[in-house]
Parts: structure tokens; C-alpha cells; sequence
């Protein structure tokens, strides 16, 4: 991966009607990296990929690929190639002629198309399927084929909505693989859609995570994932809980802050709050801690005393777990605060000694915790 | 409850023989020896010897079909341009011209028949094969504007746009994927047009000139004014050039709908 | 998030590198491309369509010359001709010879549609080409068939003598009858195809969900499929009652001179009165009436496009 910038947007607003769907898109994306638009449903990351691609038009902003601004061209004159959500492999065309579509009308001869196609095929593992018709293949099949398809002309950058959405999920894990090991090999640029946080944070060099037409944070996987800007981005990305409440002191180091009549303590990070403000703390739910509520709760006594830890009864807020479910892997508890609120702490492990009922403390260690949705200051 | 189910099938059959009994006698007379179509006489291909002699109606038929052809093939062609470049055009009155061109096919034929007597002659063009397949045109334009705007509804847009994607411009789009794409449904709008413009009587009397007649015309004065049975043998040739006809299309059909099937396995 | 992002729709942008032109520019020079591909349609239409159309309403206006042609003469004669009581009895005669042709094609039409659509694909596949064959094959042929059934001492006595049912011929030829039949023939295929059409898109399990909720056979029927095929229905009665008017041919051939539709009343204006504005003014009606029936359907069915027309 070099320095240069590939694409760029800048500045990109987008409405259908009245209905505005991009407001505001910057985003530069380097040569060689894969960035995935990461959002909810309509969150406009089909239309963000259109517009790049030149199959629509921006009502306002620039489109810059390899820095040539190419808003006003047609999509056959863009260097960028897409594969499509639900493949659009043409129907009356077998997969040799899919494939060497572009090709034939660039006008390059039969040979090379010949070559050139069966090469692709090697590529994603579809070798000897040239006289196939799109209408004979699987689902991962076609896939393959229209990835083939986009890649075949060496595209500047290639552009996949949702690529392995209507996969299952084995040949969907198994087509991230080849995704990795293609991109590997070709050292093509990604731009890439997807629902599926997972794959997201397995695949990509940068992630933009966007909310309503807008990136509410743009950064590598452990970026948004260990330190999420918004408590959306912590949410969405690492479902993440998040705790609200009034700054009471900080060190540099780390903040006390008072919630629901309890203390907890949060990682500083460089940020300057001062007594009085209000925060909002992310805190993943593999991070926290539930204790036994045996021992009587100790007044709070200053930032020194206070060490954190599980066994450190002066912070943590108290809860009663209200129910236990295994799902993907893990046990979640569910504890209910004392506003009525809740929160989940997740486990390895099938069950824990826990009951609904029973009184825990709620507890994490600070540098575990993240200060999310902090004015930015300039 | 067996013999409910049993009576659509029951009824089904009945109809369909129904329709077929016309036709049928009208096949067994040609055969007849005897002028009569209702005593059989023996067996005989006179009628048919009769009317391979009779240059009149070899002429009308080949006036037909020449008719058929040119009319279906500048219908396909008026047709398919307008399907195609309709939702693309921005122009006023666009559904209001749109609604007209089909009114043709809406409207009885009998007042078709006689807006285009009083139009032409009004315009001077010569009453004829010109008059005719103006008029012909006219019928057959509507089937084929319907049939291929309905399959480009249904043509997934994002074809043409991985199209333009790959390196396609406009013309590229229109000759490598809406062509072939919409071009089953060209195929059957110039079947139904041809078949519309073979069968036509109403508009022809009305709209062909004195000395040109075509097969339907030849036919209807012949049933008006006394038939033989040469009429049956020509009835039987023509049932047999339909038969031929639809049995293509269904094979033609019947491969689209196989790889149709395959698509949803 | 919702009011912030609705509150910025209405400020100016500073960011933004300009208005709209600069942005987007619609690309003009494909429309204009665009504009020649729907031409001939637009010329033809113009020409051969509204032409004929525009014509055929000013001929109604017009006075007929006395040996020939038309003369330049404002006039509602034409119109008032038609409530003379020969020309009207014809209209309403016409009228009722399409209404009940209407009536009898529905009837043997309708369930005809609505079975073929149960079956199952391939039965459908076979019912239909057995229906094109006939429907395919010319008119006239058909009509033929019927003259040998009908004529005096024809296929239809001989079977009905044969069979001790009558002892003389009935001689159906050149009757009332003869031309319903020949109508009702003509005309039941657009039915079916109407009907066929919208029962195919029925979801049949909307049936025995009102079946399972207690819904006899005919109550299923009636509130769920009946209701759903309406549109198809309706079609097919537009599609039975326009033609109907007109056919004059099948009036002729098989009524002799005893029927006479506006069809024939127009023709024999136009072809041997040669009364061009008198037959203009009938065209009129006919097609207002045509029109009105049209325009009825898609107000009912909601429905933009006649159902099985193509
Ligand atoms: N052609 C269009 N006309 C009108 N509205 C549109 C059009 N295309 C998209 N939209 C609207 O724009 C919004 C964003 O759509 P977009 O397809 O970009 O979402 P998305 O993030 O890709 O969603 P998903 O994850 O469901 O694919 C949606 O509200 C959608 O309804
Ligand atoms: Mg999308």
C-alpha cells in the first residue's frame, strides 16, 4: 500500500426529493487499502458507492479518482468497477462473455479476451465454467463470476455492495477468505459495503461508520472498535453499553464520574473535563464485570483510593441480574440498574453461578472504558 | 367431492371441442368430392387442384402476406424504438401520445376502418397496398409497443448499469443487452401483429382499392356471394400454416420457459 | 440527530463548492438521441391516428353535398339524423345484440378462464395452445364452419333429424340466432384470456385461508376469488362489448339482411349511401360510447391497462 490517493470525495450531498440521503460525504481513500462503509438500512451507503461508480449523480460535491475529477463523466469512463448486490450477471450472456464484456468493448482481441477470461476464472476458483449461463451457476458461483467480471479490466478501485449478503453463512466465511487472498494477490483498491460488523472488522484497513447520509467516524477496526468517537459508533460497532452520568474528579489519568447514585471510573485519554460536566462512557459488554453484592459498599473516597478493581468496593454501580441468554458463543447477562435502565455483561462459557435475582456490582477497568460523544474541540 | 373436482376438466374439454367443430367440418369438406358441403360424396382433391389454378387467390394470398410482413416488420420496428426511448425522452404530452398510438387496437374496427376511408381520401393517397399497410401498421404498432414496454419492465435496470460500469456507453447498453433481452417480446408482437394483419377483414374492405384484394377480402364476398369448395381447401391450407406457426413458437417458448426453470431451481 | 439534520437542510453550506449546476450538469446531448428513437411513433401517430381522428370528428359537423363529397357547412344534422326511429331502433337493436353477446361470453368465458388457471402448469401450457390454434386461425374460416352447421339441410339439421329431434330442417342460417352464435364464438377467446390473466396472479392459498376460516366453497369463491378476478372480468367485457358493435361482417354473413348493427349501418352510409358525415356521426357515438366504457373499467378496476389485451 503507497501514500497516494486514489479516491476522493469531497463535500458530497445527495437528495432524492425531498428525502436527503447524503449530507456531507469527505472521505480519501489510499491506494491499495480497504475501506468498508459500515451503517444501518438506508443509511445511504448504496447511494455513496453509485455516486462513485457515476451511476448517479451528486447534487453538489466532487468525485476525484486517481485526482482526476471525474463528477460530470459517465460510469463507462471511470476507472472503477462494481460488483453488484444481487450480481447482475447479464442473463443471454454465458460467463466467458460476462467476463470478457469490458474487454470486448474495449476492442482487445479474441486471444487475449480468451486468456485474460480464463485467468479470472483460475482466480476465483471457477476454471472450466466458461460456457456455463449465469442461470446454471449457485449462488456463490455467480459471486465469483461477478467478481471476476469487475476485476478482469484492472479497475483503479473496486467498488462491492454487500458482495456476500445472500450467502450463507459457512460460504459466506469461506468467501471472506478468498476475498483477503484475492486482494492479496492484486493489490486492487476495496471499497466495500456490508451490514455484518464481523466482517467488517475481519477484512477491512479502515472502516467508515455512517449514520444518516454522514461518516460518524472513519478509522482502523481497533479504532472504532476499542475507541468508538460516538456512543453510535460504540453501539453499532462493538454493541457496546453505554453509562451516562456527572464528572466528580480527574487526575490526568482517569475520571471519576458519578451514575445513579454510584461511582464508576473511565480511562482519561488526553480528555480535559472538569467537575460538574456530563459524560457519556462506553463500556463493551465483555468488559464488565458483575460481582457477588456481599460485602457492605464503602463510601467514595478520592480518585487515589479508589483502585478499580473488582474487589474495590467503593465504585461500581449495584444492579440485579435479570436474565441469562447463550447466544453466539457466549452467556449474556442482562442486570437492571437502579433507574430501571439496563446493561449486558457477556461471558465464555455456557452458564455462570449467577441467578436472575441476584444483587451484583457492576464494575470495569477503567482503561477499558471509553469517553464517548466528547464536543470536539479544535 | 371427487366429482367436483372432476367437472372443470369436464368443462374445459367441452368448450375446447366446441371450438374446434367449425373447423373441423370445414377441413372434412374440402375433401369432398361433391359441391355440397353437407352430403359427402367421396373423397377428393379436386378443391384443391381448383385452387392452385385460381390466379386470383394465389394473388390475394400473395398480397397478404406480403401485407402481413411489411406492416408487422415497420410495426416491430416504430414499436420497439418508441418502447425503448419513451421513459428516457422528456416531452410534454408524452403519456398523451402514447395513450393515442394504442388507441388503434382499443377503438372498434369498423370506425378505424372508416376514419381511414374518409382520411385518405381527404390526403389523396392511392387506395391499395399503400392504404392498406398504413392501415395495417397502424393495428399492429399497439402490440408491439405493449408487449416489448411490459418486458422492459421487467428487466432488472441493474443490467445496464453493470453495462456501463464495465465500459458501456448508450449504444453499447442498447445492442449488447436491452436488444437481446426484449427481443422475445419483439418476436411475439410480429407473430400476433402478422396473424392480426392476416386475419383482418373489417379495415381491409374499407381501406384496399378496387383492384387489390386480399386473402380475407376474397374470402368474405366469396362466403357473401356463394362459395365452393375451394374456400374449404384454402381454409385447411391456411388452419395448417397456423398450426405450423404456433407449434414454433411454443417450441421457441417452451425453451425459454425451460431455462426460466432452471433459474428458479 | 433527527431536528439537527432537518435544521441544516435550510442554512447554506459553506463547504460546498457551489450550486447545483456545477455538480451535476444532466447530460443533453443522449436526450436529443433519445428524442429520434420515439420519431416515427410520434409522426405516425400524429399522421395516421390523431389525423384520421381529428378528420372523422369535423366530417360529423359537416353537411353532406348532393351528388358527392362533403360541402363546408356547419351543421348538427348528421346527429339529429341518428334519433330518427329506422337509425335508432338499429343503435339499440346493436345495443342488445351486444349486451346479450356480453352476457353469454362472460358466462361460458368466465369459468373457462378461472379453471384453466388451476391447473396445474402443464395443463395450463396445453389448454393454451389448444386455444390459440382456433383463435389463431382466421375469422372468416371459422365463420365458414358455422355456415356448413347452420345452412338448411346443413351439418346441424341432418344431426338434428338423424337424431329424431326434429323432422324438418330448421334452417338456423339468417337468423337472430345464428349470428349471436357466431359472435359469442368469435369473441369468448378475449374473455378467457382476460380472465385467465388476472386468476393466474391469484394466490390460491388466499382461498383456503377464507376455506380454513370457515368459508363454504361458493362463500370462498365469492369473496375472495371472485372479487380478485374482477379486473379480468371487466376487461374481458370491454373487450367483447367494443368489437361487438361493429362486427358487421359476422351480422352479414350469417344474418343475411336480417340483422343490421351500427357496424353495418356505418358501412352501407359509407359504402353505398356514401353519406360520409352521417357515418361519421355514428363513428362519433359509437366511439364516445366506447370511450365512456373504458374509462368506466379503469375507474372500477383501477387498472391503467386492459387486462389481457396483449
Ligand atoms: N432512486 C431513489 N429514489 C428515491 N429514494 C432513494 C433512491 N435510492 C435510494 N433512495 C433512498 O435513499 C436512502 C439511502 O439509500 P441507500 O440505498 O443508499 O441505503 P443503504 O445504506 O445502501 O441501505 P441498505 O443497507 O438497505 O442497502 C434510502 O432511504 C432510500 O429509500
Ligand atoms: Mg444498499
Amino acid at each position: 500500500m503507497d501514500d497516494t490517493v486514489i479516491l476522493q470525495l469531497s463535500q458530497i450531498h445527495k437528495s432524492f426529493g425531498d428525502v436527503k440521503v447524503l449530507d456531507g460525504i469527505d472521505l480519501s481513500v489510499r491506494k491499495g487499502e480497504f475501506i468498508t462503509l459500515l451503517g444501518p438500512s438506508g443509511c445511504g451507503k448504496t447511494t455513496t458507492l453509485r455516486i462513485i461508480a457515476g451511476l448517479e449523480r451528486p447534487d453538489s460535491g466532487r468525485v476525484f479518482i486517481a485526482g482526476k475529477d471525474v463528477t460530470n463523466e459517465e460510469p463507462n469512463r471511470r476507472n472503477v468497477n462494481t460488483v453488484f448486490q444481487n450480481y447482475a450477471l447479464f442473463p443471454h450472456m454465458t460467463v466467458e462473455a460476462n467476463i470478457g464484456y469490458s474487454l470486448r468493448l474495449k476492442r482487445v482481441d479474441k486471444e487475449t479476451i480468451k486468456k485474460t477470461v480464463s485467468q479470472a476464472l483460475e482466480l476465483v476458483q471457477l476454471s472450466g465454467y466458461e460456457k456455463r449461463m449465469p442461470d446454471e451457476l449457485s449462488g456463490g458461483q455467480k459471486q465469483r463470476v461477478a467478481i471476476a467480471r469487475a476485476i478482469v479490466n484492472q479497475p483503479a478501485v473496486l467498488l462491492l455492495d454487500e458482495p456476500l449478503g445472500a450467502l450463507d453463512l459457512q460460504l459466506r466465511r469461506q468467501m471472506q477468505v478468498e476475498l483477503k487472498r484475492l486482494r492479496a494477490r492484486l493489490g486492487v483498491t476495496f471499497v466495500y459495503i456490508t451490514h455484518d460488523q464481523e466482517e467488517a472488522l475481519n477484512m477491512s484497513d479502515r472502516i467508515a461508520v455512517m449514520r444518516n447520509g454522514k461518516f460518524e467516524q472513519i478509522g482502523t477496526p481497533s479504532d472504532v472498535y476499542d475507541r468508538p468517537k460516538t456512543s453510535y459508533v460504540a453501539r453499532f460497532v462493538g454493541s457496546a453499553n453505554i453509562v451516562e452520568g456527572t464528572v466528580l474528579e480527574s487526575d490526568g489519568q482517569r475520571i471519576a464520574f458519578r451514575s445513579q447514585g454510584a461511582v464508576c471510573l473511565v480511562a482519561a485519554r488526553g480528555a480535559r473535563l472538569s467537575p460538574g460536566e456530563a459524560v457519556r462512557v462506553a463500556v463493551r459488554s465483555e468488559m464488565v464485570d458483575l460481582t457477588p453484592y456481599a460485602s457492605p459498599e464503602l463510601p467514595y473516597s478520592g480518585l487515589d483510593a479508589a483502585g478499580g478493581n473488582p474487589g474495590d468496593s467503593q465504585v461500581g454501580l449495584q444492579a440485579v441480574v435479570k436474565e441469562k441468554n447463550f447466544a453466539g458463543g457466549v452467556l449474556q447477562i442482562t442486570v437492571s440498574l437502579a433507574d430501571g435502565s439496563e446493561l449486558v455483561a457477556s461471558r465464555h462459557g455456557i452458564d455462570s453461578p449467577l441467578v436472575p435475582g441476584d444483587k451484583v456490582r457492576v464494575t470495569w477497568q477503567p482503561e477499558r472504558a471509553v469517553l464517548v460523544d466528547l464536543e470536539e474541540t479544535p | 367431492m371427487r366429482k367436483k373436482a372432476r367437472f372443470p376438466g369436464i368443462y374445459l374439454g367441452i368448450i375446447l371441442a366446441l371450438m374446434y367443430v367449425p373447423i373441423l367440418l370445414v377441413i372434412i369438406y374440402s375433401f369432398n368430392e361433391s359441391r355440397i358441403n353437407s352430403v359427402w360424396s367421396g373423397f377428393s382433391l379436386r378443391w384443391y387442384r381448383d385452387l392452385f389454378r385460381d390466379k386470383d387467390m394465389l394473388e390475394a394470398l400473395i398480397n397478404s402476406l406480403v401485407l402481413a410482413t411489411v406492416s408487422s416488420l415497420s410495426a416491430a420496428v416504430i414499436g420497439t424504438l418508441a418502447a425503448v426511448g419513451m421513459p428516457r425522452v422528456k416531452l410534454r404530452g408524452k403519456s398523451v401520445v402514447e395513450y393515442i398510438s394504442t388507441l388503434p387496437i382499443m377503438i372498434p374496427e369498423i370506425i378505424l376502418g372508416m376514419v381511414f376511408l374518409v382520411y385518405f381520401s381527404l390526403i389523396r393517397l392511392p387506395f391499395g397496398m399503400i392504404t392498406l399497410t398504413v392501415a395495417h401498421t397502424s393495428f399492429c404498432i399497439p402490440y408491439i409497443y405493449m408487449l416489448v414496454k411490459a418486458r422492459l419492465v421487467g428487466i432488472d435496470k441493474s443490467y445496464a448499469e453493470a453495462a456501463k460500469d464495465l465500459g458501456a456507453n448508450e449504444w453499447n447498453v442498447f445492442w449488447d443487452i436491452t436488444l437481446p433481452l426484449i427481443l422475445p417480446a419483439i418476436a411475439s408482437g410480429v407473430l400476433l401483429s402478422f396473424a392480426m394483419s392476416l386475419d383482418d377483414v373489417v379495415i381491409s374492405v374499407f381501406v384496399t382499392g378496387v383492384n387489390t384484394n386480399t386473402l380475407p377480402i376474397r374470402i368474405y364476398t366469396q362466403l357473401k356471394t356463394g362459395v365452393t369448395p375451394k374456400v374449404n381447401a384454402l381454409s385447411t391450407l391456411m388452419f395448417a400454416a397456423t398450426l405450423l406457426i404456433i407449434m414454433l413458437s411454443t417450441w421457441f417458448g417452451r425453451k425459454t420457459t425451460l431455462s426460466v426453470k432452471r433459474r428458479n431451481t | 440527530m433527527k431536528p439537527e439534520a432537518l435544521a441544516k437542510t435550510g442554512e447554506p453550506r459553506p463547504g460546498e463548492p457551489t450550486s447545483r449546476e456545477e455538480g451535476a450538469r444532466k447530460p443533453t446531448k443522449r436526450r436529443d438521441a433519445m428524442v429520434l428513437s420515439v420519431l416515427p411513433l410520434y409522426v405516425f401517430t400524429f399522421l395516421f391516428v390523431i389525423g384520421p381522428l381529428v378528420y372523422m370528428l369535423v366530417l360529423s359537423f359537416l353537411r353532406r353535398a348532393e351528388v358527392w363529397g362533403v360541402t363546408l357547412e356547419f351543421t348538427f344534422e348528421n346527429y339529429a339524423n341518428i334519433l330518427k326511429p329506422v337509425y335508432l331502433k338499429t343503435f339499440l337493436e346493436s345495443l342488445k345484440l351486444a349486451c346479450l353477446t356480453t352476457l353469454l361470453v362472460a358466462l361460458f368465458g368466465y369459468p373457462f378462464g378461472y379453471f384453466m388457471a388451476r391447473q396445474n402448469a402443464a395443463w395450463k401450457r396445453r389448454i393454451m395452445v389448444l386455444l390459440m390454434i382456433p383463435f389463431w386461425t382466421s375469422s372468416l374460416v371459422r365463420l365458414y364452419g358455422w355456415i356448413i352447421i347452420f345452412r338448411a339441410n346443413g351439418v346441424l339439421d341432418g344431426l338434428l333429424m338423424a337424431l329424431n329431434i326434429t323432422n324438418a330442417p330448421l334452417k338456423v342460417l339468417y337468423t337472430y340466432a345464428a349470428v349471436v352464435v357466431g359472435m359469442v364464438y368469435a369473441l369468448v377467446p378475449f374473455m378467457i384470456f382476460a380472465v385467465y390473466s388476472s386468476a393466474e396472479k391469484l394466490d390460491w392459498q388466499l382461498v383456503e385461508a377464507a376455506r380454513d376460516l370457515g368459508a363454504t366453497p361458493f362463500q370462498a369463491f365469492w369473496t375472495v376469488s371472485f372479487k380478485l378476478t374482477l379486473p379480468g372480468l371487466l376487461s374481458g367485457i370491454v373487450l367483447t362489448f367494443i368489437p361487438s358493435m361493429g362486427l358487421f361482417f359476422i351480422a352479414d354473413i350469417l344474418g343475411g339482411n336480417k340483422v343490421v348493427l351500427v357496424g353495418n349501418l356505418i358501412q352501407e352510409q359509407l359504402m353505398k349511401a356514401r353519406n360520409w358525415p352521417f357515418a361519421a356521426a355514428l363513428s362519433v357515438v359509437l366511439l364516445t360510447l366506447t370511450s365512456i366504457m373504458i374509462a368506466l373499467y379503469r375507474k372500477i378496476s383501477g387498472v391503467k391497462d386492459l387486462e389481457g389485451l396483449v
